[in-house]
C-alpha cells in the first residue's frame, strides 16, 4: 500500500514536468505530434525504471556514509563519505545504461528501435531522468521504492507530453497571433496545464 | 573588440537567447525564480560551468572521439559541477538547501551540453569560453526578469527587502495583497511565455513559421 501511493504521489502530485519542470527541454521540443510525443514517453519511462534503482544501489551500498560496510568493517566504513561523487557516478550510470538499452534494443526489437531510436540517446540528457535520481537521494528511498519511484515519475512524464501533444494537434486549426505561434503559446498552455495539476496538490496519501 | 567577438557577446543577450530562442536549460529557470537570491545564486553557477566547460572541451576537441563525445563531455561537466557544488554547500549553505537537486541538474541543463555540442567541439578555447559567458548571461537576463517580477508581486519583496509593503487586515497596515499564483510553478510559464510574445513581437524575424 505505502508503494501504491509513492507511485501515485510520483504520478500526479508531483509531477516530473508539471510541478517540477523536469525534462522541459524535449517536453517542449518533442511535444508537436502525439505519436512522437508517446515513443518518447514509453522511452522514458522504461530508462527511468531502469535508473532510478541502479542509482539507489550505488548511493545505498557504495557512495553513503557506512554503504561500505560490506567490503570493510562497520567502524571503518562510517568514517567514509564519498556522496560527493555522486553527479558524476549517476551520470555515468545514466549514460551507459541508455547506450546499453539502445544497443539492445537494436538487437532484439528493430521495430521498436526504429519507433524509438532517435529519442533514446536524447534522454541521457533528460533532466527528468538526472532529477529522479537525485530526489530518490534526497529523500533516501531505498532499491524497491525507487524502482516504483521511477516508474511513477515516468509514467507522470509520458501523461504530460502526451496531453500536451494532442493539445497542440488541435492547435494547428487556430489563428494564434504571428508572435505567439510556437514556443511562446507551448509556454503558456504547459502554464495553463500545471495549473490544473495544482488540483492534486492538497491531497494526502 | 572586433565585430566577430562583438556579436559573440551580445547575441545570447537577446536575439539568440539561450532560453527563448535557442529553447534550451528552461528545467531550471522555470523552479529556481520564486526569489531573486536563488536565481541570482544559480545564474552566477550556470554561467562559471558553462564556461569552464567550453573553455575544457574546446581544448580536448581535437582529442575526444566522436561515438564516446557525449559521454566524455557529461564527465567534464559532471566534474565541474561537482566543484560548483561543494562550494555553495561550503559558503552558502542555505542557498544550496534551497536550490535542492537544480545544483546538481545544471549536468543536464541543455545549455551547457549544447553550447559543448554546437560551439566548444569546433571552436577555439578562447572564443568558446567567451560564448559560454554570453549564454550564461543571457540565462541569466531571463531568470533574474522571471525572478524579479514573481518574488515582488508574490510576496511583495525583492532580494528580502520590504517593497511593497503587505496589507495587515488587524493593524490596517500597508495596502499590497501579495499575488500567491506569482509563487506556484504555472506562473513561472506564463511568465516566460509573455516573454517570448513580447520579444516576438517587437522582433518579427524571430517569429516562427508554423
Amino acid at each position: 500500500m505505502e508503494l501504491v501511493n509513492l507511485a501515485i504521489k510520483a504520478i500526479f502530485i508531483e509531477n516530473m514536468a508539471l510541478a517540477f519542470f523536469l525534462g522541459m527541454c524535449s517536453f517542449l521540443a518533442v511535444s508537436k505530434k502525439v505519436e512522437t510525443a508517446m515513443g518518447l514517453g514509453v522511452a522514458v519511462v522504461f530508462v527511468l525504471t531502469l535508473t532510478t534503482p541502479l542509482n539507489a544501489a550505488i548511493y545505498n551500498y557504495l557512495l553513503k556514509p557506512g554503504a561500505l560496510s560490506w567490503a570493510v568493517s562497520a567502524e571503518v566504513a562510517k568514517d567514509i563519505d564519498l556522496s560527493f561523487l555522486g553527479f558524476i557516478g549517476y551520470i555515468a550510470t545514466i549514460a551507459a545504461t541508455v547506450q546499453v538499452v539502445e544497443m539492445s534494443i537494436d538487437k532484439f526489437s528493430p521495430a521498436l528501435y526504429s519507433a524509438l531510436g532517435v529519442f533514446l540517446p536524447l534522454i541521457a540528457v533528460n533532466c527528468a531522468i538526472l532529477g529522479a535520481s537525485l530526489f530518490m537521494v534526497q529523500r533516501e528511498y531505498n532499491v524497491t521504492e525507487a524502482t516504483v519511484y521511477g516508474f511513477g515519475a515516468g509514467v507522470g512524464w509520458w501523461l504530460a507530453i502526451v496531453a500536451l501533444a494532442a493539445i497542440r494537434e488541435k492547435l494547428k486549426y487556430s489563428n494564434v497571433p504571428p508572435a505567439l505561434r510556437g514556443l511562446g503559446l507551448t509556454f503558456m498552455i504547459t502554464g495553463l496545464m500545471a495549473i490544473a495539476f495544482q488540483i492534486f496538490g492538497g491531497i494526502q496519501l | 573588440m572586433d565585430k566577430a567577438t562583438k556579436s559573440l557577446l551580445i547575441d545570447p543577450l537577446l536575439d539568440k537567447n539561450p532560453i527563448s530562442i535557442q529553447v534550451l536549460g528552461i528545467c531550471s529557470a522555470l523552479a529556481v525564480t520564486t526569489q531573486l537570491k536563488t536565481a541570482l545564486v544559480m545564474s552566477v553557477a550556470l554561467t562559471v560551468v558553462v564556461a569552464f566547460s567550453n573553455l575544457s572541451i574546446s581544448l580536448l576537441r581535437n582529442k575526444i572521439p566522436g561515438s564516446i563525445r557525449i559521454i566524455t563531455q557529461l564527465a567534464v561537466i559532471a566534474s565541474l559541477v561537482i566543484v560548483a557544488d561543494q562550494i555553495l554547500q561550503a559558503y552558502m549553505f542555505d542557498v544550496a538547501k534551497q536550490l535542492s537537486v537544480f545544483t546538481g541538474l545544471i549536468i543536464t541543463n541543455c545549455i551547457v551540453m549544447g553550447r559543448a555540442e554546437a560551439y566548444a567541439m569546433a571552436n577555439p578555447p578562447g572564443r568558446s569560453f567567451l560564448d559560454g559567458i554570453a549564454n550564461g548571461l543571457g540565462y541569466s537576463v531571463i531568470l533574474i526578469y522571471a525572478a524579479v517580477i514573481r518574488e515582488l508581486f508574490g510576496s511583495g519583496k525583492l532580494l528580502g527587502f520590504v517593497i511593497l509593503p503587505k496589507f495587515d487586515a488587524a493593524t490596517g497596515e500597508g495596502w499590497y495583497t501579495p499575488n500567491g499564483l506569482m509563487l506556484l510553478s504555472p506562473a513561472a510559464f506564463i511568465l516566460i511565455g509573455v516573454f517570448i510574445w513580447v520579444q516576438r513581437g517587437l522582433a518579427p524575424k524571430l517569429q516562427e513559421k508554423a
